[in-house]
């Protein structure tokens, strides 16, 4: 086995699965935020309520995004360690002030705020989950500067082979970086938005199948209680989902409106700085206008020389003009002009140079995978598309008060809580993958003496470890993943499925016999931690 | 030698003697669920004393590995990538505890709930273990390239120095938590804490004195002599501190061994960061290793501002949950029943 392929696997699987985790930590975060916010404001039973559950979620979901993200602060030096050196004096910056700017406020600061409910002022409590919430955003903006300058290396310069920091400044207001974060957060809002929805409208749904809500002949709610296990279903209840499922359906929306502007705004940069790869985004052999809508062939190209027989079947002519460059008309050019001048800028085979390992001197490959690039855009839109179009259907079912009573419209609102998860990972396979065979993609827009900050991935990964050691972690970690996904998952469910008293267990009057495996009851001295591991 | 490497040097050493001091106490704790804790109540009763902190504490680690990456790439480059097994053992552990604090207390069977003990305890005992190997290697020296790449295979990492390192801060942790719940709980653990402490410290303590010893004796500088004379001081004041139930002064004294301990280490091996035991021109030193002056001085500027910062809140937190907490003060586990 070859540790560059191994290594490749290690860092797509870790990281996308990272993501899964991060964009609902930055949203729901956010949204929670408020919730307590308003709640404080006026006082009312169900923000409250709105506050402890949806934090709670947001708290099973934080922990795992933590424990993911340590394994991406080493893995740059474990397995990419020629990466590190070659770009360590631009690219460790933003991380380590990621750690010491972000992380230590949003760890602390949550801790603070689990553990803080009875014991600080109502509103420095408050201000601890902002603290919290507001330091995640901002650590999306020290990793997305990273991962920005990857696409687009500026404000550096090459001394002994390295790239090395000359304008701080420049990496930090990086116009991919300054595209990219809102592009991201909305993303993350998009996520927080469809699990509003989903789980919102699954309550609402159970209330009406159990017959506590019904409708009147106007179709409008007529709100109902079933206090027979505590507060849990009461009128507030209702209160709760109703308007978290409205809040969940604006967020969605606003956050696709969001990543649809800053996404145009992306596409017209990457049109500048990584032309193949919007040429490998349409799978356009030849230059033209048209955004593909479906296209059929070999999207696996024909290695590094032809791409030909692309077929699209549909296409809506001008809009990748529009996408790229704002009018119908300039022609996006297509692989087959690109190539020749990859080959031309860069040339057509890797060094002889010893960093190359058995690759040393193979033909380089200037074209990505298409299949991933094409499908992976499409992929991203569409699902973000869909959910906002659903956000928007729900926002109007849901006008007299309540859901209708359809189990298969529940389902489809759970199951679309994974939708804008499906854009969001989308979306990265395809920046990240579109970027191959670079790991730090050339910059084509400055002169001749910067355009020599470039690094093939086939350069990035460690010589000194074995494709055995990569082959255990890779096993490892995606076992460990893997394991820790259903374990999660089950969390959240059971968590859900308790409803706000999982949350707020003062809600439910415990029927007895059911306190866990205590042995003793506690001797109250009026002074029981509020909450407790 | 330049000024701002050495600075760098300096931060980044105060980066892991933090965490080592932080998160030692929690490594501890983690153990001491199997080892210390006898019911659940007074399982809970440790969790709670951690509950609030030991993420904060873990960022120290994470800030140590990001400083490393950013003031010397060098350094993270060879020193991660040549102990590439261990360290996938120490993330490993590291994910199962954290998710593991989170989510025990959310499991409603005892038997789960005991699967989660297991991950905390051996979870904390394998990162302290692998972290403790680590910092013993980049002391010592590892069998590195000319291009600072791992010659020898996956193990070739493996030696007394590493096993060294590896039981002192276990056993330095162990001792650093058993003082933190003398000072945080009250009841049977806050007794039987303090017993330990008094049978056990003199033992616990004495692998990290050796591993510094090992360092500092070939080195041949007055300053780390000093300084392990410190550390000894703080070992025999905490030893007696706690014979007299002085918990407060106990803890602090635990901490100063183990600060001037790695100050001594650290100081010893300066300028060389990470020294190649193949031969000593291919040894990373604070010079050959560190990123541009203009990096280093707009980390420096951060740094300024950002440690200080983390300080002050970080040291507020420990105060808002400065009280000690007693199994009367856990409330009965609640278990989520679905009503849907
Ligand atoms: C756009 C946002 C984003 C992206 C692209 C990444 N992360 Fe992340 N990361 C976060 C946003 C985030 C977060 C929202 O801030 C998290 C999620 C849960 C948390 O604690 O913070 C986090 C957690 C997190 C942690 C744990 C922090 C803690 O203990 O509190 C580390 C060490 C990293 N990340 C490191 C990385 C690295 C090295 C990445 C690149 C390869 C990366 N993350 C991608
Ligand atoms: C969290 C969102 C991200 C996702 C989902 C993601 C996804 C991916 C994927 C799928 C690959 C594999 C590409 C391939 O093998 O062809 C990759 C590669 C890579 N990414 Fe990202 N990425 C993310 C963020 C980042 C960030 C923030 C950085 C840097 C700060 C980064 C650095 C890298 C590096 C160094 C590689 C090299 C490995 C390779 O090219 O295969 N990524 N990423
Ligand atoms: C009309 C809609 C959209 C457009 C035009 C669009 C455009 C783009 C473009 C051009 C990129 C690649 C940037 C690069 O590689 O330089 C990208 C990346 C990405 N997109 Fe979208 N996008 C849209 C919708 C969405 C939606 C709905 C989501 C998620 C809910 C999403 C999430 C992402 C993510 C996470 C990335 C990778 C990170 C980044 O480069 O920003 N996008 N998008």
């Amino acid at each position: 086995m070859d540790p560059l392929e191994i290594a490749r696997w290690q860092f797509g699987i870790t990281t996308v699965y990272h993501f899964l985790m991060v964009p609902l930590t930055i949203g729901l975060g956010i949204v929670v935020a408020v919730l307590q916010t308003v709640w404080v404001r006026t006082d009312r039973e169900e923000y409250l309520r709105m506050t402890k559950f949806w934090g709670k979620l947001f708290l099973i979901n934080f922990i795992m995004g933590v424990a993911t993200g340590l394994v991406q602060e080493f893995q740059f030096g474990m397995a990419w360690n020629e990466y590190s050196r070659f770009v360590g004096d631009v690219f460790g910056a933003p991380l380590a002030m990621e750690s010491l700017l972000a992380f230590f406020v949003e760890s602390t600061f949550l801790g603070l705020w689990i553990f803080g409910w009875q014991r600080l002022p109502r509103l420095v409590h408050l201000a601890c989950i902002w603290a919290a919430t507001l330091a995640s955003v901002f650590s999306a903006y020290f990793i997305l500067v990273a991962n920005s300058w990857m696409q687009h290396p500026v404000g550096v310069e090459m001394v002994d082979g390295r790239a090395v920091m000359t304008d701080a400044w420049a990496v930090f207001t990086n116009n991919t970086a300054l595209v990219t974060f809102p592009h991201t957060i909305f993303g993350a809002f998009a996520v927080a938005g469809g699990f509003l929805i989903g789980i919102a409208w699954f309550h609402l749904y159970r209330r009406r199948a159990a017959g506590i809500d019904t409708v009147d002949a106007t179709g409008h709610v007529v709100v109902g209680e079933d206090t027979a296990h505590g507060a849990g279903r009461d009128k507030t209840d209702h209160a709760v989902w109703l308007k978290s499922l409205r809040i969940g359906a604006v967020v969605a929306m606003v956050a696709f409106a969001g990543v649809a502007l800053s996404g145009h705004a992306q596409a017209q940069l990457m049109f500048k700085q990584q032309p193949m790869k919007m040429a490998a985004a349409e799978a356009a052999c030849h230059d033209g206008t048209g955004f593909s809508v479906l296209t059929i062939g070999n999207l696996k190209g024909n290695g590094a020389t032809t791409c030909d027989d692309v077929v699209a079947v549909f296409e809506l002519p001008g809009l990748l003009s529009f996408l790229a460059n704002d009018n119908f008309t300039t022609e996006i050019p297509g692989v087959n002009t690109l190539l020749p001048q990859y080959q031309e800028k860069y040339g057509t085979h890797l060094p002889d140079d010893p960093m190359y390992g058995e690759r040393a001197g193979q033909e380089i490959n200037y074209l990505p995978l298409m299949e991933v690039t094409y499908w992976g855009f499409r992929l991203m839109i569409t699902f973000g598309g869909l959910a906002a179009f659903a956000a928007l259907v729900a926002l109007w079912m849901v006008r007299k008060g309540t859901v209708p009573d359809n189990k298969w419209i529940s389902r489809l609102a759970v199951f679309g809580i994974l939708a804008p998860f499906g854009a969001n990972s989308a979306g990265w396979i395809f920046t990240e993958m579109g970027r191959q065979p670079f790991v730090v993609a050339p910059n084509p827009t400055m002169d001749g003496s910067v355009d020599q900050v470039f690094m093939y991935t086939a350069a990035a990964v460690s010589p000194g470890v074995s494709a055995g050691e990569m082959l255990f972690s890779l096993i490892a970690l995606t076992a460990v993943y893997g394991a820790l996904a259903v374990i999660e998952v089950k969390m959240l469910v059971r968590y859900i499925r308790g409803g706000v008293p999982s949350a707020m267990p003062e809600l439910a009057a415990a029927p007895p016999g059911d306190g866990g495996s205590d042995d003793d009851t506690p001797k109250d001295d009026g002074d029981v931690l509020a909450f407790a591991y | 030698m330049d000024f701002l490497p050495t600075l760098w040097f300096a931060i980044v050493a105060f980066f892991w003697a933090g965490y080592l001091f932080l998160e030692g106490f929690d490594l501890g704790v983690g153990m001491l669920m199997k080892l210390l804790a006898r019911n659940e109540r007074q399982r809970r009763v440790l969790l709670n004393t951690v509950g609030p902190v030991w993420d904060g504490n873990e960022v120290w680690l994470i800030t140590a590995g990001a400083a490393t990456f950013a003031a010397f790439p060098m350094w993270y480059a060879s020193l991660f990538s040549a102990l590439y097994v261990p360290l996938v053992l120490v993330l490993v552990a590291l994910i199962f505890r954290a998710v593991a604090f989170e989510y025990r207390g959310k499991a409603h069977r005892q038997s789960s709930r005991n699967a989660w003990d297991w991950a905390i305890c051996l979870g904390s005992f394998t990162a302290a273990f692998g972290v403790g190997a680590m910092l013993a290697l980049t002391t010592t020296g590892l069998p590195l390239d000319a291009n600072g790449d791992r010659v020898g295979g996956p193990f070739a990492w493996l030696n007394v120095q590493a096993v060294l390192g590896g039981l002192a801060v276990v056993a330095f942790a162990l001792v650093h938590a058993l003082a933190f719940v003398g000072l945080k709980t009250d009841g049977g653990l806050r007794e039987r804490a303090r017993r330990l402490i008094g049978r056990w410290l003199p033992i616990a303590l004495l692998p990290m004195a050796l591993w510094a010893v090992l360092v500092v004796v070939p080195a041949g500088k007055p300053v780390p002599v000093l300084l392990l004379g410190v550390a000894v001081l703080g070992g025999v004041a905490g030893w007696l501190a706690n014979r007299r139930g002085a918990e407060g002064w106990s803890f602090a004294a635990s901490g100063l061994f183990l600060l001037a301990g790695v100050a001594s280490i650290f100081v010893a091996v300066f300028p060389v960061v990470l020294p190649s035991t193949i031969d000593p021109a291919f040894s990373l030193t604070v010079a050959n290793a560190s990123s541009s002056p203009y990096t280093l001085g707009l980390m420096s500027i951060i740094g300024a501002f950002g440690i200080p910062l983390v300080l002050l809140y970080q040291g507020w937190t420990y105060w808002v949950f400065r009280r000690r907490v007693s199994e009367a003060h856990i409330p009965a586990a609640h278990s989520v029943t679905p009503v849907v």
